[in-house]
């Protein structure tokens, strides 16, 4: 009799999540509830101005207060050569501060005191004398004659300019434009966000002398990269270095980086001895880690009359602060913009691209997404949208129109890549349904002859996740593979660790239900570890959507060769050869004699007791997973909005989002994981961003300024499913966890758009403020979102 | 040295240049009391002082709502009053919201209803939605939004987290309004 496999938590079962066992409870153990017995707490002086020489330092006034411990700037880190880091793209990056501050909020001096507050108190006694420099807060200024050079610490660095770089074919795209009957062309700005984990950054170093082994536990989503980076940037062993993560509040790519904070904590517990907790406070983590998105855009499509599009050209100009550290595969300068237009039927496509250093923080994370695809997907869909009314046709049909077929696959997508899956006019199809499409656009007709404004927005798009392969995808020279460790105790229990580390997204629950799907094992008898990398298998950590097409396909795998070893045991314990011995979920049988078996229960005390002659003993094993490509999910993700003219004020009606992820491992989960990036896409697409005004002040470097919408704004959202698995993936799932994100502004964009589309506006830069929609249906023009803003 | 929090005060025999004050409050129905410097915040004798770390400090402005307790049954966010202002009050905080032997509805609800992710949020998500079934044990799914504005999420998108307030309430007695999925806050 074969097991349910929704009964013990397999595959499709919406299984409740086990790390809520803690959480709801407030049992959690995130960094800042560690407390080490002798620990010291440090806080961060920051750099009150963009751009500035520093004259002096003067700190004698924190050593004087009682408390205080240790007093660290730039010239003490210098003396050690660390005042410089290495970035994840080949940069090097200030710890603190010696030169010059080239960000407001830059790390100048760190205080360590007996509490937090006395730290702080060091901080305010800190006197740092500036000689203010014209600071660059936009590329248009940064590649200006004259400009003032920002990195100056750089040999050779003679601009601002941090790579130019291009893909694709130009002269194939320069042909295709040349037989265009239409071109459509925008511009648009993509604005500085931030991940803005609820919980920040933070790290406490444990450095003990006595066994010169260093223990830090640190926000990190990977803290196997984190320890390498410390092997190198502190030049201590490897080997005696332990990097806990611990569970995170939240990631959203902000915890990839090394942050100055963690750097200097280890440093004062190795010279003071003792735990040193760094703790980063709100302002700390907007105004200086590591911040997504900031391009711009200029877009071209060759379009012919009947709707196919021939060609696309981009240029993007990127902003990436201070200093390059992006966290992304080394290949790709520009991440993986050049994804864009991947669903689309595009014979010639060319990018190229610019990025350039400015007074501002550094980043250019993947903000809940896959090195840029966020912004690559919403440029595509304003483009097609752009395009699709520049021809005169229905937005929906031009989709219809250029969309790869089920039956192209796999497809080489315009720059390279190779899509290998998906039913994206089913997709689309449904979504419309869903919505009411044709019911819709008889409403919005109606309501603009009573002078209401009503507006539809579409975006459907395909995005890569899961990097690498190795081949193409690596950070720093380290390949993008992952890994899963699985020990089957003798009593059936298992213990499951993995190179990923979850923030959020439930690993704890669902790893288990790939053990439970292939090898019988029930999902509430194997444990879930990840994040101590004395523990846990070597792995490049979760970020990328990267943790179920690739740590989750290394726990199918392991499971697969626990299942291969404990089928010689099954025929031993059977008395029949391996070609006779039958799986199904749970057992082993004899074949042709179905009553005579054993379980995988029975198998695991045998691997322990009553193994046969030869075989090593123990039902152990890892498996590191190298994928042979990146998955490509699916989504058709539809907004109707209202449009107050009034006011620019613009209300959401419905949201539709149609979402193939291939195998739904736990649909309960993908299901949330859907809702919250919708959230995060309504939320870049109404309020949140970060920009700066001419001085450089940072406006949006606390939730006062920086707008994250709550449950009162929010609007609900309707989910579908189409299932087209991945064909390389062991059981057959792709990414989830960041396409609402990525896909989802546009459709929010586009309603309004659409909603104001008799007023002549291409493009009004999110997020829509009010009066930014307000400017653009009175003045009839593009509204640009670019800092510098005027402040008063 | 630190005085942020003592159960005892030191004599060391040094000049005290900080003053302390004693508070005593009763915490999760238990009378507790500590030495505290003024400028103290309640969030940090709760998580630091009595190592009640359910309580999340998340943004130090009274915005993301992850720091909130129930105040004599009022949330409040703890990372925005002194801890001597509770002195004599009682606080309600995550730790206290199951017994022994079984979890509170609201508990139940998350859990049930996947209106957590991180977690982060979720002790002072909670806090909230109990204040408001107490005054209101069978709210809208409006009224529930509203409630719960003070409190930021980032991973779940609220949607869940209401469902998850409705069934506690459907659990605790009162007879919540139709969990719609499709249902929108304001509009």
């Amino acid at each position: 009799m074969a097991l349910d496999e929704i009964k013990i938590g397999g595959l499709g079962a919406s299984r409740r999540r086990v790390e809520d066992n803690r959480f709801i409870r407030g049992k959690g153990n995130y960094i800042d509830d560690i407390a080490l017995p002798g620990m010291l707490h440090m806080e961060i002086l920051r750099s009150p101005l963009a751009h500035a020489r520093i004259r002096s330092i003067d700190v004698s006034a924190a050593w004087a207060i009682p408390g205080v411990r240790m007093v660290l700037t730039g010239d003490m880190l210098a003396a050690r050569n660390l005042a410089w880091m290495p970035t994840l793209s080949y940069d090097t990056q200030a710890v603190l501060a010696t030169d010059k501050v080239r960000f407001q909020g830059q790390e100048v001096a760190c205080v360590v005191a007996d509490d937090p507050y006395i730290a702080k108190d060091g901080c305010e006694a800190i006197v740092v004398d500036y000689e203010p420099l014209p600071p660059i807060v936009n590329p248009t200024q940064a590649t200006a004659p004259g400009a003032p050079l920002i990195r100056d610490d750089k040999t050779g660095q003679d601009s601002n300019v941090v790579f130019d770089w291009e893909v694709g074919d130009r002269e194939g795209t320069d042909r295709a434009f040349a037989q265009a009957d239409v071109v459509s062309a925008i511009e648009m700005h993509y604005p500085r966000s931030h991940p803005s984990p609820i919980e920040t950054c933070g790290s406490i170093a444990d450095f003990n002398r006595a066994t010169s082994k260093l223990t830090v536990y640190m926000t990190t989503q990977a803290p196997h990269i984190i320890r390498a980076a410390v092997a190198l940037v502190a030049e201590l062993p490897e080997h005696m270095i332990r990097i806990v993560s611990p569970d995170l509040g939240g990631g959203f790519g902000n915890k990839v980086p090394v942050y100055p904070g963690y750097v200097v904590s280890i440093l004062a517990s190795i010279l003071l001895e003792c735990p040193v907790k760094w703790i980063e406070d709100k302002s700390g983590n907007l105004i200086s880690t590591g911040f997504g998105r900031d391009i711009y855009l200029k877009g071209e499509m060759a379009l012919r009359n009947d709707g196919r599009i021939l060609g696309v050209r981009m240029h993007t100009d990127s902003d990436h602060g201070a200093f390059f550290s992006d966290a992304q595969p080394s290949k790709f300068k520009i991440g993986l913009m050049h994804s864009a237009f991947s669903c689309y039927d595009i014979p010639a496509a060319h990018l190229t691209a610019q990025g350039v250093y400015t007074n501002k923080a550094p980043g250019g994370v993947a903000y809940r997404c896959s090195f840029r695809v966020t912004e690559a997907m919403y440029f595509q869909e304003r483009m097609v949208q752009a395009a699709a009314a520049d021809l005169g046709m229905d937005q929906a049909e031009f989709r219809r129109i250029n969309l790869v077929r089920d039956d192209d696959f796999p497809h080489r997508t315009p720059w390279g890549f190779l899509t290998d899956s998906g039913q994206y006019g089913k997709c689309l199809d449904l979504g419309l349904e869903a919505i009411g499409y044709e019911d819709f656009l008889r409403q919005k007709e109606e309501a603009r002859q009573r002078g209401r404004l009503l507006g539809i927005g579409i975006s459907t798009m395909t995005e890569p996740l899961g990097a690498g392969n190795s081949r193409e995808y690596d950070i720093l020279g380290i390949k993008m593979f992952d890994s899963a460790e699985l020990k089957v105790h003798m009593t059936g229990k298992a213990l499951l660790r993995t190179g990923a580390k979850t923030q959020g997204q439930g690993h704890e629950t669902t790893w288990a239900q790939i053990v439970a799907h292939e090898l019988g094992i029930p999902a509430e008898d194997v444990l879930v570890e990840e994040g101590d990398t004395d523990t846990a298998p070597f792995g490049m950590g979760t970020y990328a959507s990267r943790s179920t097409p690739v740590a989750g396909a290394a726990v199918a795998m392991v499971s697969r060769k626990i299942r291969a070893k404990a089928r010689q045991i099954a025929a031993h314990l059977l008395e029949v050869s391996e070609e006779d011995v039958e799986w199904e979920l749970g057992r082993f049988s004899v074949r042709g004699a179905p009553d005579r078996g054993v379980t995988i229960q029975e198998c695991a005390i045998a691997a322990y007791s009553n193994m046969p002659d030869g075989m090593e003993p123990g039902l152990e094993n890892n498996a590191y997973y190298d994928p042979p490509n990146l998955t490509w999910p699916f989504a058709c993700y539809i907004a109707t909005v209202e449009v107050d003219p009034e006011t620019g004020v613009w209300d959401v009606l419905r949201v539709v989002a149609v979402d193939d992820c291939g195998v739904r491992i736990n649909p309960m989960i993908v299901e949330g994981q859907i809702m919250g990036g919708l959230t995060e896409a309504y939320a870049m697409a109404n309020m949140q961003f970060i920009t700066f005004d001419e001085d450089g002040n940072c406006i949006g470097s606390n939730y006062m300024d920086y707008l994250l919408p709550t449950a009162w704004e929010t609007p609900g959202f309707e989910l579908h499913e189409v299932v087209t698995p991945c064909p390389h993936h062991p059981i057959g799932a792709k990414g989830i966890g960041e396409c609402a994100t990525v896909g989802g502004p546009a459709a929010f964009v586009n309603a309004v758009i659409d909603a104001i589309g008799d007023s002549g506006v291409r493009n009004i830069d999110m997020p829509l403020l009010p009066d930014r929609v307000y400017e653009a249906i009175t003045g009839g023009h593009d509204i640009s979102g670019a800092p510098p803003v005027k402040t008063e | 040295m630190s005085t942020l929090y003592e159960e005892v005060r030191p004599s060391d025999g040094a000049d005290d240049a900080v003053p302390v004050r004693r508070v005593e409050l009763t915490v999760n129905g238990e009378r507790r009391a500590a030495d505290v410097e003024p400028r103290l915040l309640l969030a940090h004798l709760l998580r630091n002082g009595f190592r009640l770390t359910g309580t999340h400090t998340g943004c130090d402005t009274t915005n993301c709502g992850a720091c909130t307790v129930l105040y004599d049954g009022v949330p409040v966010k703890s990372c925005t009053m002194f801890a001597v202002q509770a002195d004599g009050h009682e606080v309600l905080t995550v730790e206290g919201l199951a017994t022994a032997s079984e979890l509170h509805p609201i508990q139940e609800g998350f859990k049930d209803e996947h209106g957590l992710q991180c977690g982060f949020c979720t002790p002072g998500m909670m806090l909230a939605a109990k204040a408001l079934l107490e005054e209101n044990p069978n709210p809208s799914e409006d009224e529930i939004r509203w409630a719960l504005s003070g409190n930021l999420c980032r991973c779940t998108g609220y949607q869940n987290i209401v469902k998850a307030v409705m069934w506690a309430a459907e659990k605790l007695g009162g007879s919540a309004d139709d969990a719609g999925d499709d249902a929108g806050g304001e509009s």
